[in-house]
């Protein structure tokens, strides 16, 4: 590859929780390189860059994506959701409250990435405890073995069913 | 699958009656985690900051003939290239760690290698670029000429092969550790009956899901090298630093801000990049940062587990065991940064829980060409669970008995503690408290196995096989020699404790200041725990060995004693009365049954100083007291300093244990293997924060789940890892989590304070050995011994079809079990 090569760059203009974005890039920037250090946005972390931890998970148009197997540039046109994005002010959303209540963390490295693929799967309608299992389970947790994350799942579901109920009455 | 799988039970630790110690306090660390605002060294941008890549050995054993750099330093946003001759002295090898008369040729690595690589994935060389892009583009520019020679790979064959790690040891042998108590030669010459095996345990990882990562910025206008590092050791690797680099202890200081998991891979003092980069950013001017990727952690960061033990046992007809003995080979990779630290482990834990007075162990240590090994996760302890286990397994098997009825009969009698067990590898090894009866008791309660027997029979009617196992272990915890904690009363009226011990997840922001609050009375949101900052404390080590609450738990207990006696000798005087009219509640300190006589923390701090005022609370104290405290503060010369050191140490390693029980269904045509229920039994004294602790086991329970049946880091002929990736190293997923029941038996230590022992590494230890015996136990019908850890569906599945291993008893009663494939 010359330096003429590297050189080569991209037009990105996409929404960042909520933000217009217009950057040129090197091509060959990953978007999870570009959220986190183009954009300062560093809840997004990066575990193994080849899409298997998850740790990069964030949302694109709504679905989730690893950030870390996208290009910046292929980003162009998206709206593009991080973990920054989910609590408003000091009230935490309801999935980081159930982590909180639910011991669902320990070193905090993996938990945005599964943060955001369980807030993805949950904005589906009639999502289940196996839906986000297995939501869960594209994701690679070291310290927790995955017991506090799980009973977290069952809290989400529980105030989903309570609220489900509430409108219903 | 039972209908609770996934689910798991706890049983409610005992409450020590503070109003935060023994209270499930939710953890402080987790809000700013769970918004994106962790701060891991990478999130860290420094203005002008370079990168870093490594150049690493793509051969196992070779000599390096010559270097080509050139292409590489006129390369496109290049700074600079650093082969190993440009780093002069700092290019020494690196420090080892617990050294020890046994080790014969200690060998530790340099930074950059200079004319020989003795494993795939040694650094050769550092480029410094604009961005990390350019930096690895120009390491494809280097080049490296080799002379290849004959790998040591098989650990069974190491001692054996001509192939040679380090030229000027013979036979590859680092060393040779024995310890051993009685008599056993004797008894084994003696006994009724003998036994004997051959066990292994393979290689892997603690595999943290934040990699390696230096970021190191040196101030020429103070002389300063920052570096921030993740890292279990901050004060050590800068200490370390100071000496390397020559400079004092004010002009280092090292930072571990949050570190993503460390498992022990993580405390190496040192990796040849937190030497690198340092040198870099002080050679540059500028800041200089280097993240390892994923496949680099696989090739350079450190590695454990691999062992091949011989084991032997004596016993009698009743199951008494009257002599163990193992001779094993320890696997410490290319060099031995920690010395004898993981086979001594071993050796001191074999014997576990079990009362036994002849003992004798030898472990040598070899060289092969792999990445170092040092203590993850367990460290040595599996491979001595595992060893006694199968040992005690196949008692009973001789004698027809289940094998946790053998375990049974051997225990340590809960009246006899303080237990010598009769070892002094490096200090005499002594369980200071314990009740192994009551722990089996428990597992035996949650699993049920007459219950469980009579399922077994029913399954296997209808052609499934489920099996059960039940093991026992033991963790010392808390090498010393010390921790320590600056407790100080801010101006604010908040606590600031400074402890040398970063977290890595453990949550020592939380029962750090769980045991301060109720110490000093305050509110749990009035402590705040700063820790993994070598500029905040000097003096401290690290977190490893299950340590951080025994030492620096009991330290932020002693420095937090002494600040309340500051405090009152301030306030006695202020109302006239002793100290033991005084108490510490709710961040008050009142003279009890004096209404009025009461002041808050933030009070005292803020105006014991004559020109203090207060910074960040409105002071709601009675206007009288508050005037009397500033009358007071108006006359001194010294203002009082609201500041207390204190050090804890035991001089002794204290001892967790624990029962730990599975019940597994093998399905013998594939070899699957799913763990449908697991039971953890454990003692780690008074618990602090039962949330904590539940992660703490829980978690490392998974992490033993992967290593026993899932993850293995294998290597080829010629020494190529064949996992460089998580698409070849499988671990666990939140998918097939067994259910799982979590109880305790809680024997306060009496040698520290708060009457803790670690329990860090408790939930990994035992997990090997609990599923060998389960898995064997459900494949009975095959006669099948599994003399090896992890288990792979395939080997399960070859296991059943292979002509059952475990052979003769003979008429003198020795059991030959021993297996002929060690690969």
């Amino acid at each position: 590859m010359t330096s003429n090569d590297t050189a080569q760059s991209a037009q990105v203009r996409c929404t960042v929780n909520g933000q217009a974005i217009e950057r040129n890039v090197e091509s060959r920037m990953l978007l999870s390189d570009f959220i986190r250090h183009e954009l300062g946005l560093t809840g997004t972390h990066v575990g193994c860059e080849h899409g298997v931890c998850g740790a990069c998970t964030v949302l694109v148009d709504g679905d989730s994506a690893r950030a870390c197997l996208m290009f910046a540039a292929q980003a162009d046109g998206t709206e593009i959701e991080t973990v920054e994005s989910l609590a408003s002010g000091d009230s935490l959303s309801p999935v980081q409250q159930a982590f909180s209540d639910q011991h669902g963390l320990q070193c905090g490295f993996c938990t945005p990435g599964i943060l955001m693929s369980l807030t993805a799967c949950m904005r589906e309608a009639g999502c289940n405890r196996e839906q986000m299992l297995s939501a869960v389970g594209g994701h690679i947790c070291r310290c927790t073995g995955y017991v506090g994350i799980s009973r977290a799942v069952d809290q989400v579901l529980a105030e989903g069913a309570e609220q489900d109920r509430g409108t219903e009455s | 699958m039972t209908r609770s799988k996934g689910k798991t039970h706890q049983v409610q630790a005992g409450d020590s009656g503070g109003n935060y110690v023994g209270k499930a306090v939710r953890r402080k660390e987790d809000d700013r985690l769970l918004r994106g605002l962790g701060r891991y060294v990478d999130d860290i941008d420094p203005a002008r900051q370079l990168h870093a890549s490594v150049v690493r050995s793509m051969v196992a054993n070779a000599r390096i003939t010559n270097i080509d750099v050139e292409a590489a330093r006129s390369a496109p946003g290049v700074h600079l290239v650093l082969t190993g001759r440009d780093l002069g002295d700092l290019n020494e090898p690196l420090p080892l760690l617990a050294g020890h008369p046994s080790l014969i040729a200690a060998k530790t690595q340099r930074p950059l290698a200079v004319d020989r690589v003795r494993y795939v994935g040694e650094a050769v060389a550092l480029i410094v670029a604009d961005t990390r892009y350019l930096a690895e583009d120009a390491a494809e520019l280097i080049s490296i000429d080799y002379d290849i020679l004959d790998p040591v790979v098989d650990l069974g064959e190491a001692s054996s092969t001509s192939a040679a790690v380090h030229d000027d040891v013979p036979g590859n042998v680092a060393g040779v550790v024995t310890d051993g108590v009685g008599d056993p030669d004797s008894v084994f010459a003696s006994a009724p009956y003998t036994a004997k095996l051959r066990l292994s345990l393979e290689r892997t990882g603690g595999m943290p899901m934040e990699t390696r990562g230096v970021l190191a910025d040196w101030d020429p206008r103070e002389r300063m090298l920052r570096v921030w590092d993740s890292t279990q050791a901050p004060v050590a690797i800068k200490h370390g630093l100071c000496r390397m680099f020559g400079l004092s202890s004010q002009q280092v200081e090292v930072i571990a801000p949050d570190v993503g998991g460390g498992f022990g891979t993580k405390i190496m003092l040192f990796y040849p990049e937190e030497v690198l980069v340092p040198f870099a950013a002080r050679a540059l001017g500028r800041p200089v940062k280097w993240i390892e990727d994923r496949w680099e952690h696989f090739v350079s960061a450190n590695q454990e587990r691999g062992q091949i033990h011989d084991a032997e046992v004596a016993f009698d007809a009743e199951g008494t065991i009257l002599a163990v003995r193992t001779n094993f080979v320890h696997d410490t990779g290319a060099y031995i940064p920690y010395g004898i630290a993981v086979p001594a482990n071993t050796l001191t834990h074999v014997l576990g829980q079990y009362a036994v007075k002849n003992y004798a162990a030898k472990a040598t240590i070899l060289y092969t060409n792999k990445p170092p090994v040092s203590p993850y996760r367990g460290a040595g302890r599996p491979h001595a669970v595992f060893t006694m286990e199968r040992l005690i397994r196949t008692v009973a098997a001789k004698l027809n008995m289940e094998p946790y009825e053998v375990r049974l009969r051997n225990l340590v009698p809960a009246d006899a503690f303080p237990y010598d067990v009769g070892l002094t590898i490096d200090a005499p090894i002594r369980y200071d408290s314990g009740n192994y009866q009551a722990g089996f008791e428990k597992a035996i309660h949650h699993l049920d196995p007459a219950g469980f027997r009579k399922a077994q029979e029913e399954a296997r009617a209808r052609g499934r096989y489920l099996g059960m196992g039940i093991c026992a272990y033991i963790e010392s915890s808390g090498p010393g020699p010390y921790e320590g904690c600056a407790a100080k009363l801010t101006d604010a009226g908040t606590v600031v404790l400074d402890v040398a011990t970063a977290s890595q997840g453990q949550g020592h922001a939380t029962s750090f200041a769980q045991i301060a609050a109720d110490s000093l009375g305050a509110g749990i949101d009035d402590v705040v725990v700063r820790g993994g900052d070598s500029g905040k404390v000097d003096f401290g080590i690290g977190t490893f060995g299950s340590r951080s609450l025994l030492l620096a738990g009991n330290a932020v207990a002693v420095a937090s004693e002494r600040l309340r006696n500051k405090i009152a000798a301030y306030v006695s005087e202020l109302f006239e009365c002793s100290h033991d009219d005084l108490e510490f509640s709710e961040g008050q300190v009142s003279v009890k049954g004096a209404p009025g006589q009461s002041i808050s923390l933030a009070a005292i701090a803020a105006l014991a100083n004559a020109y203090g005022y207060p910074v960040d609370k409105p002071l709601k104290d009675d206007p009288a007291v508050l005037e009397k405290l500033r009358e007071r503060a108006a006359n001194v010369a010294t203002p009082p300093v609201f500041t207390e050191d204190g050090y804890f140490g035991v001089g002794q390693q204290l001892f967790g244990s624990g029962v730990h029980a599975a019940i597994v269904e093998v399905d013998p045509e594939v070899g699957a293997v799913d763990v449908q229920k697991y039971v953890l039994v454990h003692d780690c004294g008074v618990v602090v924060n039962p949330t904590i602790v539940e992660g703490q086991v829980l978690g490392g329970l998974v992490q033993g789940l992967g290593g026993a049946l899932l993850e293995v880091l294998p290597f080829d002929e010629q020494g190529q890892p064949q996992a460089t990736s998580f698409m070849d190293f499988r671990m666990p997923s939140i998918e097939g989590l067994p259910e799982i029941i979590l109880d305790h038996v809680e024997t306060p230590s009496p040698l520290n304070p708060l009457g803790v022992k670690g329990t860090g590494e408790a939930g990994a230890i035992p997990v090997a050995a609990v599923l060998a015996e389960a898995i064997e136990d459900a494949l009975s019908p095959f006669n099948v011994f599994i003399d090896r850890m992890p288990l792979l569906p395939h080997q399960i599945a070859n296991l059943v079809t292979q002509t059952p291993q475990e052979a003769s008893i003979d008429d003198s009663g020795v059991v030959d079990a021993k297996s002929d494939e060690h690969k």
